[in-house]
């Protein structure tokens, strides 16, 4: 099985870079301000997985947590 | 702009970067990339007795904690100068704003440059730049600092302020005035805003009998927390600030990427041939020749990456020394175009993230995106020469081309 991912953006640190919208719009999303949030309950569709590490590794709040259910 | 002959006193050339550095010398402005890994090397903190003192974090890490700790740095001043002038209310929210009161300044702003929102404006953009380009092309020649780069973010800001794109020189003249005159002319500086706040409160009053649907309005339209509109001084301050911070760099991002493509021509030929590098090139190009550097003042005595810091000094906050620490960035000299790993902080960090970069990041593309497809052949003019802005956002000024 391969393991389950899920992304989060810890809203005290996004400052509204929007570079994981940029780099995995499937994953994120923007409020009316352009701050980012988690798309859904932050599970990673399939295939996906590497936009999230991509998506933690560019952003330069360090706002992004990856991790595996 | 920076050959000008300047009627101001100068400094006293640097011998000593480590204890004596000087973000107006000239050595700085042609080339600061070896003198920036010169003071890294030697502390991540460095200090000036210049400019009544003055601090500059070198490394990404301190440059990343001083712009997080507004407990000891404050936004008050945001422009190392030699003088320190009496701190003004309301001098450009939210730029010059500490917490509490950034925040709601800040989000006020917002909303008009989230990603959807400047998407908007991209067929004007590319329709301002192929405007641009057809004025030269057949010459074979331009100076694009002159007759492109400047005009892409002043057309771009007058489209979204409803004012005429003539008016777009006046905007020019007064951000050289304070923005790098200023630095050693306060005269010069303040004259400059009065200008700018005569022009905008008649714009303002304009809208008060005949509103339309533009930037302008929206933020008379706009409202505090507490429900209240702003008041007139606070939304002349926001357009002051929309134009000090939106044309100079933009336009200053976009010719040091025109110069780097004019004088790297494999990174030109793969860009124009592979348009889908573009996303990482951008980002690359704004990490690697990032132009604006900002300032704090020490507020309390604290510690960054180990080096003592003391109030009555300003700092030098330098996001562009930052994005070349090879800490962070392998490599970090040479540019890389399709760089996967880019935490760049050409658009600051925390709480004064650019409130522009989604909107100068669609300008960036679109310009060298409609360049490289009408120009896509192009080097530096030997017979020209290119001349850097100096000071506080670094471009260049003039930048002559043949194509």
């Amino acid at each position: 099985m391969p393991v389950q991912l899920k992304v989060h953006v810890d809203p005290e640190k996004c400052q509204g870079h929007a570079r994981c919208k940029a780099l995995a719009p499937e994953l994120f999303e923007l409020d009316a301000y352009g701050n980012a949030h988690e798309a859904g309950d932050g599970r990673v569709p399939p295939g996906l997985e590497d936009k999230a590490y991509l998506a933690r590794a560019n952003c330069p709040e360090f706002a992004i947590e990856v991790t595996e259910e | 702009m920076s050959d000008e002959a300047s009627p101001l006193p100068l400094h006293p050339p640097v011998t000593d970067w480590i204890n004596d550095f000087d973000h107006t010398d000239p050595k700085w402005t042609e080339n600061p990339f070896p003198i920036w890994n010169e003071m890294r090397e030697a502390s991540p903190v460095v200090h000036t007795d210049r400019f009544l003192g003055c601090y500059m974090p070198t490394t990404y890490e301190a440059v990343r904690a001083i712009a997080n700790d507004t407990e000891h740095f404050s936004s008050r001043r945001v422009l190392v100068r030699d003088e320190r002038p009496e701190i003004k209310n309301n001098a450009a929210p939210p730029i010059t704003s500490d917490p509490p009161v950034h925040k709601p300044a800040k989000q006020l702003l917002l909303p008009p440059f989230t990603p959807a929102a400047v998407a908007k404006l991209e067929p004007r953009m590319r329709a301002i730049c192929n405007e641009l380009i057809d004025e030269f092309i057949d010459d074979g020649r331009c100076d694009a600092a002159a007759r492109y780069t400047k005009h892409v973010p002043v057309r771009t800001i007058a489209h979204m302020l409803g004012i005429p794109e003539k008016d777009g020189d006046l905007f020019i003249k007064w951000i050289h005035a304070i923005l790098e005159l200023g630095i050693r002319n306060e005269s010069a500086l303040l004259q400059a805003v009065d200008e700018m706040t005569e022009y905008f409160s008649a714009e303002i009053e304009r809208r008060k009998t005949d509103p339309s649907d533009d930037l302008i309005s929206y933020l008379m339209n706009a409202k505090l927390p507490t429900g209240a509109p702003l008041e007139d001084s606070h939304v002349i301050g926001s357009l002051r600030l929309l134009l000090i911070a939106g044309i100079d760099t933009t336009w200053s991002a976009i010719g040091a990427s025109l110069w780097h493509l004019a004088t790297t021509p494999e990174d030109r030929r793969r860009l124009a041939a592979e348009p889908s590098l573009m996303p990482t090139a951008i980002e690359e190009l704004l990490r690697a020749y990032s132009p604006v550097t900002m300032a704090r003042e020490v507020m309390k005595e604290t510690v960054v990456s180990g080096c003592p810091v003391k109030p009555g000094n300003m700092v030098l906050l330098s996001f562009p020394t930052a994005n070349r620490d090879p800490v962070v960035f392998p490599d970090a000299d040479r540019v890389i175009l399709d760089r996967k790993e880019n935490r760049h902080a050409a658009f600051g960090l925390g709480i004064h993230r650019c409130v522009g970069s989604n909107l100068a990041r669609m300008e960036m593309t679109v310009a060298i995106e409609e360049w490289l497809k009408r120009i896509p052949e192009f080097r530096l003019d030997p017979k020209g020469e290119v001349t850097w802005s100096q000071g506080t956002v670094r471009g260049p000024r003039q930048l002559p081309l043949l194509f």
